[in-house]
């Protein structure tokens, strides 16, 4: 069902005029939220520039745009499935399967058309989500234990099929490879398509029906399906979208990289999550925003390539990214406290 | 209340009579196949190689288990394993003492996991977030003390643990499977024995029940992470003397093993529910399994394979279950 | 109702999903190695017997992960590897190892090879002293190890090296002078950081570089063979030192990952790459100039050459001392130099002119 809702418009009938106030609030300190991230990336890039100037040129903005692209990808879809208070960890193994099945009809069906593999590399993402989404939604089981199991099987499958062998990128046609290295107005092409699809991503979370109940869900699930809220669907819905954006992303990192291999993608489930948590969004669900978890994924990639400009030894990084992630964390948790102790103050002020 | 001692017996075997028995039958199965196909699955040599291979991860799944059954994770088990191997090796080659080693790396360890601990408790951070921090921030910091170095002179009366057995074994058992077995006693009496035990249990089903009971969970479960600390820096320990090597990947990427195996065992991630002999039955079915496809050759990669297949099934016969036994009511 | 349905068919998806690849993928691999060594066995064993080599050794090629298609080119019946190899002389090989190049997932596969009654190992080692302890207790049974492509030097009777480290080293060097006029800085782009192949031709190349006294080394960086590191640090590099003019990555990681940095109308030509990859990777960064000129061996080759050592050594025919000599069939003579060590031969260069020659 969709129904394009305002918050003011969306107000129940029995409900108190002080609770759309206190959702006014809360967005408002989530765009607080999202608006600190934006500052610790500006403060960041800020130091580094002064450092070494040539961290914002041209050339070096584009090479950290489009080395975001591909996780931030990830974070996107990851953000709906955590808001509902799920978390997918095989988004690193489908992205690998995608990205080498994809990128291998080319070698295999010579002249096949791009969109077809774009096609297919979502198809394969989407199968596996849907997949995830099923036994999760019926199974009605824990999603880290289904997507841990669906890590493993995966990339045993990408292994089986595919172990042994390359893709390389004489076999793949020059228009793909270009995809990553095309810009406009020097800003790459791909980083204003995944820009053009969070912001889908955003508007839909926030203003159709669908997308504000993966809120609920994320914040009382029994609430939620006791308020009539079909949960199982929306959360296959959230499984299903996470799958087909990992897809996605494995076809734009065959692009990036030319050269696949079974090991395409292993780990980026944790990155996919620290830049979600990063970015704002609560690993419990209920809250945060996929702008957010972008900005998230931004910022650890500057962080990354800022510290190989500034020549700090590239042993610190990991440390760092550690640092930066607790660091994120705490901040959240100190805003959630303080948001709940106000919004708890106004209702009862109310009441 | 009855104690722990009193209750009848079969209401004592129930929780057993689950979960736990079909793995007890697929480790039986893991057996027959494995001997069957391959005529070097039970010699002891090949016993103790699965002892060597397996040793760190299995005593590693003991902490973790009780952390799971309390309602929390610690994923960064093997960052912290690396950590300590990185110091072991940077200390042993400024030629400090290895006994003073030993001390200064257990302290790391309890610290390690202390600010896991206090930053879930004191904080109110959620573990699985705070984990994926320290898995990185514990890793950065074993990369920091080693650098590129590996450092590979250790002694051999240490190194000897990773190839000779417990001496009045016959050479069979290693000393990580010994250590493990010894610790899984240990942390089964306390689990399912003790008031401390039977606090985890309450404090995983739920929090604000437990601490009207006047249970104290967030010392509680410090104390659990600095367990998992201790444990998985001497694991850490153990892991570098039996390679003989400290170098900084040591360990990378075994969280999601160790945690694998205690899902298996049918620990519930919500907390609340497990037992250590599920545990120990898990470790015997990963091993096993690993150890079958490597002996018979058959392609390795489907062991990922079969290990997601039982993580699945761990969390759906369960279920499957329960609706059987709705149905057969109505 | 449905409910009931859905939780069943969720629990079947997954069962019938693993039964049905695993009978697939057990269809496939073991039949590989069976077939090829019955075939080979009866017609060579003649050979084999005249040169005073044993027959029927068991012996496991354990290269440092499964599944790099490197490794499998080096190791398997079908490109003339390894395996190719032992079957001509009437072996049975068989490759094993782990799914991840490191020591913790190779030993297994290691001890498994012991349990199953090896007569010889061929191991790439994933570290230069963890596999010792390992090795060490095979090497005490009897059992030959040889050592290729990447060396666990105090534990193996022989290391077959693709080329002399030095060799490597330098020639890398030169490569780049020529290239640039023995003018200009340059970077490394290397793998792990403790990776030791890598390490010791770096040794050398900043040896070679003091011969040419216009060209300086503005940093060695490490991509830990991985793709996504490996393109951020290159392009660290291009921003950290704009006066850049060559990039030497000896990993085929670090240099498939550099030049895909490098192929846009920016750099190419700008700044020149070179460094050890595999033809097919480079094929297409040869044919619009991003590289000139590049160097690897035959991993074939290698393994073939592997193949011969080891079961010469479990022959008894050599002991892996310096100064021996033994031939490896269609290669030719080798003598075994200094640290035990036989050199496959000089890196081979390619080019634009020979790449296309080949499909690994």
């Amino acid at each position: 069902m969709r129904a394009v809702l305002s918050p003011r418009r969306q107000q129940r009938p029995d409900e108190p005029a002080g609770r759309t106030r206190s959702a006014e609030l809360a967005e408002r300190v989530f765009r607080i939220r999202e608006s600190g991230i934006v500052v610790v990336l500006a403060v960041f890039v800020a130091v580094t520039a002064a450092v070494q100037p040539r961290f914002l040129s041209a050339t070096n903005i584009q090479f950290v745009l489009v080395d975001t692209t591909v996780i931030a990808l990830l974070a996107l879809g990851e953000t709906m499935v955590v808001i509902s208070r799920n978390v997918d960890l095989s988004v690193g193994s489908v992205l690998g399967l995608s990205a080498y099945a994809s990128s291998n009809l080319f070698g295999s069906h010579p002249g096949i058309p791009i969109p077809v593999v774009f096609l297919a590399g979502l198809g394969i993402g989407l199968a596996c989500g849907v997949a995830n989404g099923f036994m999760v939604a019926a199974g009605r089981v824990p999603s880290l234990v289904v997507t841990l199991a669906t890590l493993y099987i995966i990339r045993g499958i990408d292994i089986l099929l595919f172990s042994g062998k390359q893709v390389v990128s004489s076999e793949l046609p020059d228009a793909f490879l270009q995809i990553p290295r095309s810009t406009t107005l020097g800003i790459p092409d791909v980083a204003i398509a995944v820009a053009v699809v969070i912001g889908i991503g955003a508007y839909y979370l926030r203003t159709y029906r669908s997308g504000r109940e993966l809120y609920a869900i994320g914040s009382n699930p029994e609430a939620a399906r006791l308020a009539g809220i079909p949960v199982g669907r929306r959360v296959f819905t959230a499984f299903a979208v996470s799958g087909a954006i990992a897809g996605l992303a494995g076809v734009l990192w065959a692009a990036q990289y030319g050269t696949v291999d079974t090991s395409a993608g292993t780990g980026y489930e944790l990155q996919a999550i620290s830049a979600v948590v990063v970015g704002g969004v609560a690993i419990f669900g209920g809250s945060g925003s996929v702008i957010g978890a972008a900005l998230g994924a931004l910022l650890l990639s500057t962080i990354t390539t800022a510290l190989y400009v500034l020549g700090i030894s590239p042993f610190w990084d990991q440390a760092i990214w550690g640092f930066l992630l607790i660091l994120a964390i705490t901040l959240d948790q100190t805003i959630t406290v303080r948001l709940t102790s106000a919004l708890r103050k106004r209702r009862t002020r109310h009441a | 209340m009855r104690s722990f001692t009193e209750r009848p017996l079969p209401e004592l075997l129930r929780p057993a009579l689950r979960w736990e028995a079909g793995l007890a039958v697929v480790v039986l199965l893991v057996v027959i196949v494995g001997s069957s196909v391959s005529p070097d699955f039970l010699t002891g040599n090949n016993l103790f190689n699965v002892g060597l291979s397996n040793g760190e991860i299995a005593i590693m799944t003991l902490p973790m288990t009780l952390i799971i059954i309390s309602g929390e994770i610690d994923l960064s088990v093997a960052s912290i394993l690396g950590m300590a191997s990185a110091l072991l090796g940077v200390l042993w080659s400024k030629g400090l003492p290895m006994p003073a080693i030993f001390v200064i790396v257990a302290i790391v360890g309890l610290a390690a996991g202390a600010v896991n601990g206090l930053l879930v408790t004191r904080l109110g951070l959620p573990s699985l977030a705070v984990t994926i921090g320290t898995l990185a921030l514990y890793r950065g910091i074993a990369t920091i003390l080693l650098g590129p170095a590996t450092v590979a002179n250790f002694p051999t009366a240490y190194t000897n643990l990773g190839v000779q057995g417990v001496p009045f074994t016959g050479n069979d058992v290693t000393y990580s499977t010994l250590i493990f077995v010894i610790l899984a006693i240990i942390f089964g009496v306390v689990l399912h024995a003790t008031p401390f035990g039977r606090s985890i249990y309450a404090m995983g089903a739920s929090v604000e029940a437990a601490q009207f009971a006047g249970i104290r969970v967030k010392r509680i479960k410090t104390i659990l992470f600095m367990t998992s600390g201790l444990i998985c820096s001497f694991t850490g320990v153990l892991w570098t003397f039996r390679l003989d090597t400290a170098v900084q990947n040591n360990g990378l990427g075994l969280e999601l093993d160790v945690v694998a195996i205690v899902l298996l065992a049918g620990v519930s991630i919500f907390g609340g529910k497990g037992s250590i002999i599920g545990v120990v039955l898990a470790v015997l079915a990963f091993a096993g399994i690993q150890n079958a496809l490597l002996l018979t050759n058959f392609n390795q990669e489907a062991t990922g394979i079969i290990t997601g297949a039982l993580l699945l099934a761990s969390v759906f016969l369960p279920n499957a279950g329960r609706w059987v036994h709705r149905l057969s009511r109505t | 109702m449905a409910k009931r349905r859905a939780t069943w068919l969720a629990l079947a998806l997954p069962v019938a999903a693993t039964v049905a690849l695993a009978a697939c993928s057990s269809s496939t691999s073991s039949s590989t190695t069976s077939s090829s060594s019955a075939s080979a066995s009866s017609s060579s064993t003649s050979s084999a017997a005249s040169s005073g080599l044993k027959t029927g050794l068991k012996v496991y090629v354990i290269p440092k992960q499964l599944g790099q298609s490197y490794f499998t080119t080096a190791d398997s019946a079908n490109s003339g590897g390894a395996i190719a190899a032992l079957n001509a002389l009437g072996e049975t090989g068989t490759e094993t190892s782990g799914n991840a190049a490191t020591p913790a997932a190779q030993i297994p596969a290691i001890q498994a090879a012991i349990s199953k009654g090896a007569n010889a190992l061929i191991v790439s080692a994933t570290d230069p002293t963890a596999l010792c302890p390992t090795l060490k207790s095979a090497m005490s049974r009897g059992i030959k190890v040889v050592t290729y492509d990447s060396d666990a030097p105090t534990c193996r009777s022989l290391f077959i090296n693709q080329a002399s480290t030095a060799a490597i080293g330098t020639s890398e060097v030169d490569i780049l002078a020529k290239e640039l006029n023995d003018t200009g800085q340059i970077a490394i782009v290397s793998a792990a950081a403790s990776a030791t192949n890598q390490n010791a031709w770096i040794g050398y190349m900043k040896q070679e570089l003091k011969k040419y006294p216009k060209m300086s080394l503005a940093a060695v960086v490490y991509g830990n063979d991985d793709a996504t590191v490996s393109t951020q640090v290159t392009q660290g590099l291009l921003q950290q030192y704009p006066n850049l003019k060559g990039i030497i990555s000896p990993t085929t990681v670090g240099i498939a990952a550099a030049a895909a940095v490098l192929d846009t109308s920016k750099y190419r030509g700008k700044v020149l790459l070179t460094g050890l990859g595999t033809p097919d990777s480079m094929k297409k960064f040869v044919s619009d100039g991003t590289v000139k000129e590049f160097e690897l061996w035959n991993p074939a080759d290698l393994g073939y050459l592997a193949g011969y050592a080891a079961v010469e050594l479990a022959s008894g025919k050599i002991t892996g001392a310096q100064g021996e000599t033994f031939t490896a069939g269609k290669l030719g003579s080798f003598t075994v130099g200094a640290d035990n060590t036989v050199l496959l031969g000089p890196p081979y260069v390619f080019n634009s002119g020979n790449i296309n020659q080949f499909n690994f």
